[in-house]
């Protein structure tokens, strides 16, 4: 089964969300990757430090996302017999609906 | 994924990270003193962050709890080692929270209960105590609080800010009082949550009737306020009677399409049993002692609807009874026009229409639509449909809600036939 990645662009966080609230978007992301889970379909799903590198050339910039709107927060890898599959996977993740988008790209086998 | 499937949880339980927030909230205080509230608050808001970051990716953790704290923990320490002035605190950090703490137990108690003393301080104003006890201590968000409160987010705010500027200002302590300090700070407290719990029983305005959140946490607190040693006295017991009677009728209160149902047309099947059960079951603990406060009279009035089989059964004579005990604590007008429509059930309309006058021009009533809405429903019920529309008219003319709002109408349709567009 080919295997697809899920690339969160997060939409900038807002900070003074209540407990409640915040409790409430992790519950909706539990029942989405529960679904996975259940239906064998999630690989892998790990979250990236805020932190990072940008190297190019003989430079390196710390933390290259300050510019950037829309921070990749994490991915999830997912199995999907094709893109349409995937997107259909993709449709209910919670970054959606909080602002951000998902970019969904197929891994390559060798 | 094995890693996962270790992780892989019952879920999150209600309002585990509000509830939670507020523990960690007051220990955190306790350790930083109470002028630093605000610190213990970014402590707290950036450990729930972290959760937000990671568990949906991860999954949430099997004792989220004790993922909450130790991740607070950390955070804390971090603080403690940049701030000369914190050096002795990691100590007490490490014996409030020892390693895998749930958070629980008496000495979270102590701090929750310091806590809300805090906030409820005599010398800070009404409304701060207010929003301060909801914001701590309840753990809502200042959009959650200007929601309940229909006020502006930044009033709110302002609020909060000039609160927790009075505390440090003011040198206020983060202790739960003893002694002859007591009984009066408790007052305050119990008056707080009393405050709290009627904005969600009655609400001013607004399309939502009731906003069952605020009773629900004013009875949560009442609970915590009666599980300290120091705090559980009959008169706590009072008032959560008061609130457990009060808020067993909330899921009879509307009907199916959101209308406004009077007691004597709420189906009684659908009151809540477990909560008038709870409710009789502190109005007995509260019988213990001398004291006859306000709220074992209002709860006394209420346990008598509760336990009433049918509106027509209801002990009319001693809900009387009670209204004038309770008008002799507490002689304000809402108290005699709620005698005065008991006694209109004991003695009959034109009764109640007499007790009425007595308080109909008193200026804290002005725009309190139920004293012309029952005056309407009094001359209904004598068959005076002309006197009956004019309440009514009277009544859609003041403040009320909108299910409040569409009851009126109806009512006024039913004795004018008029087909009011307000």
């Amino acid at each position: 089964m080919p295997q697809y990645l899920l690339l969160l662009h997060e939409a900038p966080k807002v900070t003074n969300l209540s407990p409640d609230a915040m409790q409430a978007i992790i519950q909706k992301y539990k029942i989405w990757s529960d679904t996975l889970k259940q239906t064998g379909k999630l690989v892998d799903a790990n979250k990236l430090h805020r932190d990072g590198r940008v190297m190019r050339g003989v430079t390196v910039m710390n933390g290259p996302y300050a510019e950037a709107k829309e921070v990749i927060g994490g991915y999830f890898m997912i199995e999907a017999a094709n893109y349409d599959q995937a997107v259909q996977l993709a449709r209910d993740c919670p970054n959606l609906e909080l602002g951000g988008t998902i970019e969904v790209r197929e891994i390559e086998p060798c | 994924m094995p890693a996962r499937d270790s992780r892989d949880a019952e879920g999150l339980v209600g309002h585990l990270f509000r509830h939670q927030a507020g523990r960690m909230v007051a220990t955190l205080t306790r350790i930083f003193g109470a002028d630093r509230l605000d610190l213990a608050e970014d402590v707290v808001q950036d450990a729930l962050i972290k959760a937000l970051d990671q568990w949906p990716f991860y999954g949430v953790p099997k004792n989220p709890t004790a993922w909450l704290i130790q991740v607070a923990k950390h955070r804390a320490l971090d603080l403690i080692r940049r701030e000369a002035s914190f050096e002795e605190k990691s100590v007490e950090l490490a014996a409030r929270w020892p390693a895998a703490s749930e958070g629980a137990g008496q000495a979270v108690l102590d701090d929750q209960l310091a806590m809300m003393f805090m906030c409820c301080h005599p010398d800070l104003p009404r409304e701060s105590q207010v929003a301060l006890t909801l914001k701590t201590v309840a753990g809502l968000g200042v959009e959650e609080i200007a929601r309940a409160y229909l006020a502006k987010e930044t009033t709110i705010a302002q609020r909060l800010v000039r609160a927790k500027r009075m505390i440090r200002e003011q040198r206020i302590v983060f202790d739960v009082p003893s002694g002859a300090e007591l009984a009066g700070r408790l007052d305050v407290v119990l008056e707080v949550l009393y405050l709290l719990f009627n904005e969600g029983y009655t609400a001013h305005g607004g399309e939502n009737l009731v906003r069952a959140e605020l009773c629900e946490e004013a009875i949560r607190l009442g609970r915590l306020v009666a599980s300290h040693f120091r705090t559980d006295c009959p008169k706590t017991h009072a008032l959560l009677a008061l609130m457990c009677l009060h808020a067993s009728r909330l899921p009879a209160r509307v009907d199916t399409g959101g209308d406004l149902l009077l007691l004597g047309e709420q189906d009684r099947s659908r009151w809540d049993r477990q909560l008038i059960d709870r409710g009789l079951l502190h109005l007995e603990r509260s019988a213990q002692g001398g004291e006859l406060s306000a709220y074992h009279l209002e709860a006394g009035i209420s346990a008598c609807h509760a336990t009433a089989s049918s509106y027509e059964s209801t002990d009319w004579g001693y809900v009387v009874e009670l209204y004038d005990q309770l008008y002799a604590t507490k002689p304000t007008p809402v108290v005699a026009l709620n005698r005065a429509a008991a006694l209109s059930r004991l003695k009959g309309p034109l009764h109640g229409l007499r007790a009425i006058e007595a308080v109909q021009h008193d200026p804290i009533l002005r725009d309190y639509y139920l004293l012309p809405a029952i005056q309407g429903e009094l001359w209904r019920e004598i068959g005076d449909k002309e006197q009956a529309a004019g309440g009514y008219r009277r009544a859609l003319a003041c403040t009320c809600t909108e299910p409040e709002r569409r009851f009126l109408l109806e009512k006024l349709r039913s004795v004018s036939g008029e087909a009011a567009f307000t």
